[in-house]
């Protein structure tokens, strides 16, 4: 079963996704003593505290200083361990991509940059600490892995399936609870789309908890009899290009749904990949190159035009553009 | 070797870093003739290192932060038997080779990070130094620093952590020649008084006589015997040196020398080379 089975219904479960991350880290860390989690100053917004309860010997505590983290994590890469960094998005891959570049990316150190509180739904801490950057700023790097888990169990399963593999890689959480989309047993391979949803009128690609928007647009849409297929980009690089392809050249069409910046994210990676590949018209539900502020998330995402009801009429849109 | 050895080798590497620049045209030459000493000391003495196996799980490791000085890192290299001494004298920054511009770890010669930008390595070497720990490891770090670089906050992120760490198998060797790129230390963002700033972030502080064969190996010996802190060893030394026209001037920092300045400076090396023979 690829779908929790509640999904579209009103009393969906809840979770942070960063709950699964935690609890990946702890099942990591029981099962591979090279496993090392550093975080800087923030263990328990991250999750990383269930990892340092547990292993304090290969916690490392770096202080509020994101720069030297991030190296101290390629050093610990280069000598055979497995680290992660737990911080904000914002400020790490934000206030250390440099270190991140050379130290880790460049140097191909073993090294997961575990990104959370990222996207608007961080709500009241407003602008600086909303990362809606961050997914563009590591795409470009060469050789690294992104994710974006779009639930709790996605995310246990991207930092398990993280932890088990060689090279550096980013992925990102974000800090409020969201919709259970996937079950435990719905499967999760780096790389590879996940179609949630069959349809052949129009394709959404979306990735992070927004997938939930995305599914329940595509519901409310087939009872208008527009048949949405819905696909899970969770794996923004290596970009799944042939789940994409086969989609679209089915569909005609494609909407992006991430709570990223429009520029150089989820967007950037579709359209490049249906430019080069099949051209078809494409609409983007995302950040539209501005900062956030302070708010609550439904307020921002509303404002920002992130919400179902925005999907739906993206969809209308890019279909009259066929 | 002896101490005359040693600094015979020294002189060996400085006329191989000139004849490698000369021929790369570009590349930075201050530098790597100012660390020739503190290299040859570490690669031929200090360093536990197999040069038929560079990735030898028990080797000490060294991260050469300012990482523009590799020239040196190659000559040493090349002469400990890691590398060809003539494919690095006439590759260097050249197109294919393994000797880039600025050195790193992709070519199992023996290096172990990448750098360039400045202020990166001694957070790297905490990380070596903090999975050496863990595992009870024998093998030691040494962080390569230039003290321009001191000017990076990244370098103070990371030395308040070796402190709060008590790494004592990380050492930090700082080049201290005063100069940088726009010019000297002091005029461009000063740094002293520099041992004062380390040991109140809980470092044992060495300072020596960069150029002394016996002080670098007597500093690096020492640092081993201290358990309870990470040692730095501040580094006195002349850029440029062993090269009259290039020692302590700032303006040799970043540039090769051309045909005719390559001959005076090889013609000073040898002068240099026979009196430390007799």
């Amino acid at each position: 079963m690829l779908l929790n089975p509640k999904i579209y219904l009103p009393d969906v479960e809840l979770l942070p996704t960063r709950n699964g991350y935690g609890e990946g880290l702890v099942e990591l860390g029981e099962q591979d003593p090279r496993i090392f989690v550093l975080t800087g100053d923030l263990a328990e917004s991250t999750r990383a505290h269930l990892f340092q309860k547990k292993f304090p010997e290969r916690f490392v505590e770096c202080g509020v200083a994101e720069q030297n983290m991030m190296g101290v994590a390629a050093g610990l890469g280069l000598s055979g361990k497995i680290a992660f960094v737990s911080s904000y998005g914002v400020f790490s891959p934000g206030r250390n991509w440099d270190q991140f570049r050379v130290s880790v990316c460049y140097s191909n150190a073993n090294v997961k940059v575990a990104g959370a509180h990222t996207g608007i739904s961080v709500g009241p801490d407003g602008a600086t600490h909303q990362a809606l950057e961050d997914i563009a700023i590591t795409r470009v790097l060469p050789g690294l892995t992104v994710i974006v888990p779009c639930d709790y169990f996605e995310t246990k399963k991207a930092t398990i399936a993280l932890g088990k593999m060689i090279g550096p890689a980013y992925f990102r959480f974000s800090r409020e609870k969201t919709p259970i989309i996937t079950t435990e047993k719905t499967p999760f391979k780096i790389g590879q789309h996940l179609v949630l949803r069959q349809g052949k009128d129009a394709t959404i690609a979306a990735c992070g908890p927004l997938v939930y928007e995305a599914l329940i647009a595509a519901e409310q849409l087939a009872e208008q009899k527009i048949d949405v297929e819905v696909i899970n980009c969770h794996t923004l690089k290596p970009f799944d290009e042939k789940t994409l392809i086969t989609s679209v050249k089915k569909t005609g069409c494609c909407v992006t749904v991430e709570e990223h910046q429009i520029i150089g994210g989820l967007h950037g990676a579709v359209c490049e990949t249906l430019g080069q590949n099949f051209p078809v018209p494409v609409e983007a539900i995302g950040m539209p190159n501005s900062f956030g502020e302070s708010g609550e998330p439904q307020e921002l995402l509303k404002k920002y035009g992130m919400t179902t009801s925005d999907v739906i009429k993206a969809v209308k849109k890019v279909l009259k553009r066929k | 070797m002896t101490i005359k050895q040693l600094e015979q080798k020294a002189n060996a590497i400085r006329e191989d870093i000139i004849r490698a620049l000369v021929k790369a045209k570009s590349g930075h030459s201050a530098g790597p003739l100012g660390m020739a000493d503190v290299f040859t000391a570490l690669y031929f003495h200090i360093l536990k290192v197999d040069p038929k196996r560079p990735d030898w799980k028990e080797r000490d490791r060294v991260v050469l932060s300012n990482a523009h000085i590799c020239p040196v890192l190659y000559a040493s290299l090349a002469h400990r038997g890691f590398c060809s001494l003539l494919a690095f004298k006439n590759t260097l920054r050249k197109f294919g080779s393994p000797f880039q511009g600025h050195s790193n770890n992709h070519f199992n010669l023996g290096i172990e990070t990448c750098g360039g930008p400045l202020g990166q390595g001694l957070s790297q070497a905490i990380g070596m130094a903090l999975a050496g720990r863990l595992d009870q490891a024998t093998w030691q770090v040494y962080a390569l620093l230039s003290d321009g670089e001191l000017d990076e906050g990244q370098t103070w992120e990371a030395i308040m952590m070796a402190g709060k760490e008590k790494l004592h198998n990380l050492t930090a060797i700082v080049d201290r020649n005063n100069i940088q790129i726009d010019g000297f230390t002091e005029n461009i963002m000063p740094l002293e008084p520099l041992a004062d700033k380390w040991r109140a972030f809980n470092w044992h502080v060495i300072e020596i006589n960069g150029h002394n064969m016996r002080e670098i190996i007597d500093a690096l010996n020492e640092a081993k015997t201290i358990f309870e802190q990470p040692t730095v060893i501040i580094a006195h030394t002349i850029p440029g040196k062993g090269v009259d026209f290039m020692e302590r001037k700032f303006e040799w920092h970043g540039k090769p020398p051309n045909e005719e300045e390559a001959k005076l400076a090889l013609q000073e090396l040898k002068v240099i080379g026979q009196k430390l023979k007799n």
